[in-house]
């Protein structure tokens, strides 16, 4: 029986039209990466974000509508990418970003990136939601793809962690 | 042989292959020697050439075929890794190798050192790697790698060719290049 938070983001994907995903590995995520392509999505694992966000890039060229799922700690990973290849060309990408570094947060190595996330994202002008609960998660999911595909950006979805311990009883 | 022969030589081989080319010079030069629809110019972004030929590559029916650099493919070398394990036999990824980044005023690069990049690659899983010093050389390479994933190192001469910048903007070049790539996609598979 797959989580409340995976199920969500499984149906999410599908429904907002995503067929290629990379990702570097993440525990909030293990579950949807490991369903990616039961759910008819090809899945590229990448050594790190920069790349990913190139292999999407390459995937969009080709007709997909690509996602990348990563750790904010990735975010910096991949800066100059998501500007100077998504932002000049025009290059929509959908990013849901798992939050390390906020409430609970165990590893004192996951903070300063974790208070710099929202922050970086503004200053490159890349437009995000932070979903509150798993049924916001759904239509903001469903609502940065859109958006994504429509304006030709990047588009992040921040999952926070607390979301992987709500549980719908629906 | 000169960085722009050896693209020269194989653009002459091309039909409607699809072409990733690296930043800087290399792009310049490709432009100059034939522009196409089918080219796709990064502008940005260094090092993620043979990234976007690979997702490209998994994404339609056509040959996919790169033109990386020692210093791009030096700062990405994750991506030989993925493109082992992912293996799209239409991936063709060309280094030229020029011991140095040209395009940034000749500053030596490691493969001028003890680096090999085609033991890189194999070491990386990949099977088919080819390393060529003349333009010959490289014409029947690139054919024989034709249906497998492929690593073409390329010896070229340092510097670049008096070309002018690309004249396209990056919205047109990206326009223009998936059209061109439209009609031989790959469907998933749901």
């Amino acid at each position: 029986m797959p989580s409340s938070l995976a199920r969500v983001l499984l149906s999410s994907l599908v429904e907002a039209g995503v067929d290629f995903a990379v990702s570097v590995p993440d525990t909030l995520f293990a579950e949807v990466l490991e369903k990616l392509e039961s759910v008819g999505i090809m899945h590229v694992p990448v050594t790190r974000e920069e790349e990913g966000v190139g292999v999407a890039a390459g995937a969009y060229l080709g007709g997909k509508r690509p996602v990348i799922l990563m750790q904010n700690s990735g975010l910096g990973n991949c800066m100059n990418a998501l500007l100077s290849l998504n932002k000049t060309f025009g290059i929509p990408l959908l990013m849901l970003i798992s939050q390390r570094g906020g409430r609970g947060e165990k590893i004192v190595a996951q903070i300063p990136m974790g208070e710099a996330t929202i922050p970086l994202l503004k200053a490159a002008c890349i437009p995000f939601y932070v979903p509150e609960s798993l049924r916001q998660l759904e239509e903001h999911v469903v609502g940065a793809a859109k958006r994504a595909w429509r304006e030709e950006i990047p588009v992040a979805v921040i999952v926070r962690r607390e979301l992987g311990e709500e549980d719908r009883s629906d | 042989m000169k960085r722009i022969e050896a693209i020269r030589c194989v653009m002459e081989e091309l039909d409607g292959e699809l072409v990733v080319c690296n930043i800087g010079y290399p792009s310049r030069e490709l432009y100059s020697v034939r522009d196409r629809d089918e080219n796709f110019y990064m502008l940005g972004s260094m090092g993620l050439a043979s990234s976007i030929g690979l997702g490209l590559a998994l994404s339609t029916k056509k040959r996919v075929v790169v033109f990386d650099g020692d210093g791009s493919l030096l700062m990405n070398l994750g991506s030989l890794v993925t493109i082992a394990n992912q293996s799209p036999p239409n991936l063709t990824l060309i280094v030229l190798d020029n011991e140095s980044y040209s395009t940034t005023g000749g500053q030596p690069s490691y493969t001028a050192g003890k680096t090999s990049l085609a033991k890189m690659a194999r070491a990386a899983g990949i099977d088919n790697v080819l390393e060529v010093k003349s333009p010959e050389e490289l014409k029947s390479a690139f054919n024989e790698s034709k249906g497998k994933t492929s690593v073409i190192i390329a010896k070229v001469e340092k510097g670049n060719a008096d070309v002018p910048i690309i004249p396209l903007s990056p919205y047109w070049i990206k326009k223009r290049f998936m059209k061109a790539a439209k009609g031989n996609r790959v469907q998933s598979q749901v």
